[in-house]
């Protein structure tokens, strides 16, 4: 069977075409999962730092349950998501179900526990370096995690690039509160899954191509971000 | 420094997200089957519907049990789905406000071309139907309670089988694209509904081997979602959708649509 090479040809003439369409739906993966990073980013930072400084009761379980929550299955998400948006749930009244709004929301709750669980870990390896330091200048814990977080800036792209990724290439929950309509809510993934079911294997695989050289693409953009500002630390 | 270029983003993605958000023109959801959105029906008419009275129609392609549940949350504006039982029983239960017939198409039986089963030879559905299970080889349900799944619970019934907890029944609990793959995978019989199976492109040995049987006919029908019952259900917009696709216009845009020169609905005149 000349299924991979018809999907490399595929993949190929995708981009080479630049097909409107396939565009189109690149540029709401990248927004769609952008915007939940970028939300993510400043909900899951602060609370990982919070979980790896903070001295509270059941701080124990509190790290369990968020390194559990990485996890979490996207579909349960989506499930959990739709329910809440729907116009029988507690918020449907906004009407953002099958909107990318949700489609936001989706991956946000998704990608929150993996952003704080692995910032969890990176800031309490710094802080566990620089304890003694930081009591000695009578840091309280907000202005510990303020630095900490500061300086743990590098090692925490990480956090922010595992996050694109589970964000990016998930597609249980955005196929179920985005519904996966053509023009308004079809991102690289659900389009990837709606090709399989057409039997159109190749295009599926050539989509697929394209996500994982997008997703490259972003991860050496922000190495090389990291590398050049580096330097200028150094 | 890396902050510096965040706030240089934050605005960047705000905007795409109002741009993303915000769309020019009126808009319904429509909630369907995979069988007309997989066919390619939809992306052939609905860009003509948009050209004559600018309401785009957005489609939630599901299985019909679960476009029937969307529509009974309030979720969608209208459903376009396969099961007439059910439609009259949404109907009357209050959640939709009332059903038109829309056009329809047939189902085929396709199943492994060297038919271990015999089911070319068949008289009839349930026939067909029976000689699968007698021959006990694989059959691939989409058992997902879509209209698919309804109508082929109906024939095996009346073939007096019962495939259920059979080691040859694949209960697939999935959408018509991803049985068909699994059919195709293991060499299993399938029911199949004659749009999904055109569109269909990984068919490797599958091939049609039923069809014509005045029982496998399939009926597609549309529904306004009650507006008493949900209030906020675009009622304007979704009546002009309903009264287009069933007027002539709208028929004579699902009669025009064909696929490798083969007309794949019939459109269904009221009575």
């Amino acid at each position: 069977m000349g299924g991979f090479s018809q999907a490399f040809a595929d993949a190929f003439s995708l981009l080479w075409d630049f097909d409107a369409r396939v565009f189109e739906i690149v540029l709401l993966s990248l927004q769609v999962s952008g915007l939940a990073v970028l939300i993510g980013t400043f909900i899951g930072l602060p609370l990982g730092a919070c979980l790896a400084v903070g001295s509270f009761p059941g701080k124990q379980t509190a790290a369990v349950i968020v390194n559990g929550f990485m996890g979490l299955p996207s579909v349960v998400v989506g499930v959990v998501v739709y329910l809440v948006l729907s116009r029988s749930g507690p918020m449907g009244d906004f009407g953002l179900l099958y909107t990318p709004s949700a489609m936001v929301i989706a991956q946000v709750v998704l990608v929150v526990p993996l952003m704080a669980a692995i910032a969890r870990q990176v800031v309490e390896d710094t802080w566990r370096q620089y304890r003694e330091e930081l009591a000695a200048l009578r840091f309280g814990w907000r202005d510990t995690v303020r630095v900490l977080l500061h300086d743990c800036r590098f090692s925490l792209s990480v956090a922010v690039l595992a996050g694109l990724g589970r964000a990016m290439s998930e597609v249980g929950a955005v196929m179920i509160v985005g519904g996966n309509i053509d023009r308004s809510t079809r991102v690289m993934t659900t389009a990837i899954a709606l090709e399989t079911s057409k039997g159109d294997l190749p295009l599926a695989i050539a989509l697929g191509m394209v996500l994982l050289a997008l997703i490259l693409f972003l991860n050496a953009g922000a190495f090389a971000l990291r590398t050049s500002v580096m330097r200028r630390f150094e | 420094m890396a902050s510096g270029f965040l706030k240089r983003l934050l605005p960047a993605l705000i905007l795409s997200a109002t741009a993303m958000t915000v769309q020019a023109g009126e808009s319904i959801t429509l909630a369907s089957t995979t069988s007309t959105e997989n066919s390619g029906l939809f992306g052939y008419i609905l860009p003509i519907f948009e050209k004559a009275t600018g309401i785009q129609v957005k489609v939630v392609a599901l299985g019909t049990g679960q476009a029937l549940d969307v529509g009974k949350r309030g979720d969608a504006d209208a459903l376009l789905v396969h099961d007439r039982a059910k439609e009259e029983a949404f109907v009357a239960e209050g959640f939709g406000a009332y059903r038109k017939d829309v056009m329809y198409n047939d189902f085929v039986v396709v199943g492994p071309a060297a038919d271990p089963a015999g089911i070319a030879a068949a008289k009839s559905t349930d026939d067909a139907f029976g000689k699968i299970a007698d021959s006990g080889n694989a059959f691939a349900s989409r058992a997902d309670r879509s209209g698919t799944h309804s109508a082929e619970m109906r024939f095996w019934k009346a073939a007096g089988k019962n495939p259920e907890g059979q080691a040859w029944y694949k209960a697939s609990g999935s959408g018509m694209g991803a049985t068909l793959n699994m059919a195709a995978g293991v060499g299993a019989y399938t029911l199949s509904d004659r749009g999904s199976w055109a569109n269909f492109k990984n068919r490797q040995d599958l091939k049609i081997l039923f069809q014509g049987d005045p029982t496998l006919y399939n009926p597609y029908g549309v529904i306004l979602i009650n507006p008493v019952k949900h209030p906020h259900v675009k009622k304007a917009a979704a009546e002009t959708f309903i009264n287009w696709i069933t007027s002539d216009a709208g028929h004579q845009a699902i009669a025009d649509y064909k696929l490798h020169g083969e007309q794949l609905f019939f459109p269904l005149k009221a009575k």
